[in-house]
């Protein structure tokens, strides 16, 4: 059984994406390709394409967002989609209603395609697995697994400044072991050939068996950001920062954070990202997410035409089924 | 059929590993007891001969852990579904474990169990007494009147005992009166959370993982607490060959420890989790490749002497959920023999060895404390007796299933050797009619 498999329907085109895991190459390029068309019609006055228009799209997010679904939202509506806000953290569960209730639930609303957050790593991947075959499920984010929308954006972003993807060195520093943005920047960079990839942090955030994703494990930033084309901050959740995986948010700063100084022995036109929103003092100084290698708010904005892409390729490989189900519109 | 009625097995291959039979070879039953093996007695009539031309005729099997769900989650599974599923796989005595509804904390619990089971008859139930009460892993149970109401074993379920204080103090208590504790091997605080192997497939699934440590740091907390105490344990579950080499070393030191493990450890690994498959979601969690092969040859040398089913049959909803979400375990009763015919098959083990671990290894576990002496073929033992056929090919399936849960991983698969007849006390409690592999209906219950 292969997490990628469901994703693509039998003639190889996007149906779900619930992991960047197991997406070829070109496929990912292509969804990149697909952004980068995307880039003018966020730009344009009139910011609306009518790609899905008579498509019902649902966030379902079970866990509280600001950033992803307010992007995954424009890029709805920028494709003139009509979109249902869900917040099911403070709704249903709490009257005891399951998962699979509410999606059954949605989907006698005739919902096309479901983007879906989740604490509970595998979430969305049971979503696909359950939801009717029409309907398609988009991640947002599912426990630790994956985020694969926020690595094809970091990768988008990294392609806007860098060109391509072969002679880079990438540093991820932070939380490995409970980000699922980490997974997805991982896998992607490697499937479009990253020359290298480090992780850092201290071992208690770093899984043992790191170097199976196909990464280099450092312990010490300055050793772990030279000569590196583009360092990528990761979140560190408040939850962490004391008890037994740290000992102190200060501690981790003084290791761990990027300043100016440290960031110096990176490449000179190196870019930092951070996937938001950023504990300042503790994963960077202001000084670095301000800078001029600073591309992090570019993230957000490459974030609704990424989803957009992303969206778009779902919907059409539904419409290439033809127009059986209900609601179907080919645009 | 009753128990007063002649039973002959006749022309079937005997093995019997604990007086070393392996040898075609007639069984005699009368009133519920081997009467012969070989040539029937004197003036011996019969009321029913079984035609057991190529087919294995072993003591029925014993099963250190199934869950039977009763009572307390009656939707999943009842004493009286579960004991016909042990039927219908060759399994005549079964441990189950103390965390029903009510636990299994009081000797009141514990004859309610024998009770339901001696009214469907199917199989003999033993229920494992709790070692703390309510489980709760700090107040020790009544150990004396709970083994005086047929516990010969006691247990905490999965539920751990975090005190080492507690421990030491329930297995000197046990030991006062030579009961065995059943000990999951599984540090609570190292476990806690934890969905899957700390490996490879937890780090690129992003499943909260639970390390080999969890394993090692009980058993090792586990034997040094046996070793000051004298007192018996036994591993209810190992997963690790970390856990297996610690117990074998134990053993050579003569600490009165032994262990078992769940088949399906023997055939599953972390890779199996890809999809996030909700049916190989089990505690201990599926470990490496490496480990299942030590667990392999540790069966195969008998440091490891049980193999157990640790039959855990949930409802459809306990599986639809996202995978951490989901809650553990397999239906296993009907692949506890399949699987272990398939080791034979594999080579690693011959079949005798295979259904000793199936019957004399459990059975000395339970030891004394279960009266009997069941697990073996000998004259005036309970004709308790499996007969299968070892060349019958069959599909796992919701149709084929006898018990409720059909929550395993191996449905859709094909096994090879299939029971036949099951003997219970000379009284036969499954039969398969014909090729259809359509289950006998469940015997009448006998009123006494």
């Amino acid at each position: 059984m292969n997490t990628a498999n469901i994703q693509l329907d039998d003639a190889g085109h996007l149906k779900h994406l619930l992991t960047v895991e197991g997406l070829s190459r070109e496929l990912l390029t292509a969804i990149l390709d697909q952004a980068e068309g995307f880039t003018g019609v966020t730009q344009q006055a009139v910011k609306k394409v009518p790609l899905c228009r008579g498509k019902v799209i649902a966030n379902l997010f079970f866990e509280t967002s600001t950033r992803t679904r307010t992007t995954f939202e424009l890029a709805a509506k920028r494709l003139s989609a009509d979109v249902l806000n869900l917040n099911i953290a403070a709704s249903s569960t709490s009257k005891g209603e399951t998962l699979l209730d509410t999606l059954h639930n949605l989907e006698a609303m005739h919902v096309d395609m479901f983007v879906v957050r989740h604490a509970a790593s595998g979430a969305a991947h049971f979503i696909a697995e359950q939801a009717a075959p029409h309907v398609s499920v988009i991640n947002a984010g599912d426990g630790r697994h994956a985020h694969p929308t926020q690595g094809l954006l970091d990768m988008f972003t990294i392609r806007r400044h860098k060109g391509g993807f072969e002679h880079l060195r990438v540093a991820i520093v932070g939380d490995i072991l409970h980000s699922r943005v980490a997974r997805s920047q991982i896998a992607a960079l490697n499937t479009l050939g990253a020359a290298e990839i480090r992780v850092i942090g201290p071992r208690t955030l770093i899984p043992d068996a790191a170097e199976s994703l196909g990464v280099r494990v450092c312990h010490d930033l300055r050793e772990g950001v030279r000569d590196a084309d583009v360092v990528i901050m990761l979140r560190l959740q408040r939850e962490r920062m004391s008890g037994a995986l740290l000992p102190s948010a200060h501690e981790y700063y003084q290791l761990y954070g990027l300043t100016e100084e440290r960031l110096s022995t990176a490449r000179p036109d190196a870019i930092v990202m951070h996937p938001g929103p950023i504990n300042r003092g503790v994963e960077m100084d202001s000084q670095v997410a301000d800078g001029p290698r600073s591309v992090i708010l570019e993230q957000v904005s490459n974030g609704i035409a990424v989803r957009m892409a992303v969206i778009a390729m779902c919907i059409g490989t539904q419409n290439l089924r033809g127009p059986g189900g209900e609601g179907t519109y080919d645009a | 059929m009753h128990e007063g009625m002649k039973i002959s097995i006749r022309n079937g291959r005997l093995i019997d590993p604990a007086s070393g039979i392996d040898r075609e070879a007639d069984l005699h039953c009368a009133e519920g007891k081997v009467v012969a093996i070989g040539a029937a007695p004197a003036g011996f009539q019969p009321d029913r001969t079984l035609d057991a031309r190529g087919l294995v005729v072993c003591p029925g099997l014993v099963d250190l852990s199934a869950r039977l769900r009763e009572p307390g989650d009656e939707q999943k599974a009842t004493i009286a579904s579960e004991t016909r599923a042990a039927a219908a796989a060759g399994i005549t005595t079964l441990c189950c474990p103390p965390d029903t509804n009510p636990i299994i904390d009081t000797p009141a619990v514990a004859q309610l169990v024998h009770q339901i089971a001696a009214r469907h008859g199917l199989a003999r139930v033993l229920p494992a007494g709790a070692i703390t009460r309510g489980l709760d892993g700090s107040q020790i149970t009544e150990m004396a009147a709970l083994k005086e109401a047929g516990c010969p074993v006691l247990s905490q379920g999965d539920r751990p005992i975090r005190s080492a204080q507690v421990l030491l103090r329930a297995l000197e208590y046990a030991s006062t009166f030579s009961l065995t504790l059943f000990l999951q091997p599984l540090d609570a605080d190292l476990s806690e959370g934890g969905c899957a192997h700390q490996g490879a497939v937890s780090t690129r699934l992003g499943l909260p993982g639970i390390p080999e440590a969890a394993e090692t740091v009980a058993v090792a907390r586990a034997l040094a607490l046996a070793e000051q105490t004298g007192a018996r344990i036994h591993f209810r579950g190992l997963s690790t060959a970390r856990g297996a080499e610690l117990l074998v070393e134990a053993r050579r030191r003569s600490i009165l420890a032994s262990g078992d493990c769940a088949i399906h450890q023997l055939f599953l690994t972390e890779d199996d989790l890809h999809g996030f498959n909700s049916n190989c979601h089990l505690l201990p969690p599926l470990r490496t490749a490496a480990d299942r092969q030590s667990l392999r040859m540790a069966v195969a040398e008998g440091a490891i002497q049980a193999l157990c089913s640790d039959h855990q049959p949930h409802d459809a909803d306990a599986k639809q959920a996202p995978f951490p979400e989901t809650i553990p375990g397999i239906s296993a009763l009907e692949t506890l023999l399949p699987l272990a015919l398939r080791l034979v098959a594999e080579g690693v083990l011959d079949l005798p060895t295979a259904i000793a671990r199936l019957t004399t290894g459990p059975a000395e576990v339970l030891g004394s404390g279960s009266g009997s002496g069941f697990g073996r073929l000998k004259p005036g033992r309970s004709a308790d007796v499996c007969v299968f056929d070892p060349a019958e090919t069959w599909v796992l399936s919701p149709e084929t299933l006898v018990s409720h849960g059909h929550n395993t991983p191996f449905l859709g698969m094909e096994f090879q050797g299939r029971v036949r007849w099951t003997l219970l006390g000379g009284r036969m409690v499954f039969e398969r009619s014909g090729t259809t592999g359509a289950a006998a209906a469940p015997p009448r219950h006998q009123s006494n």
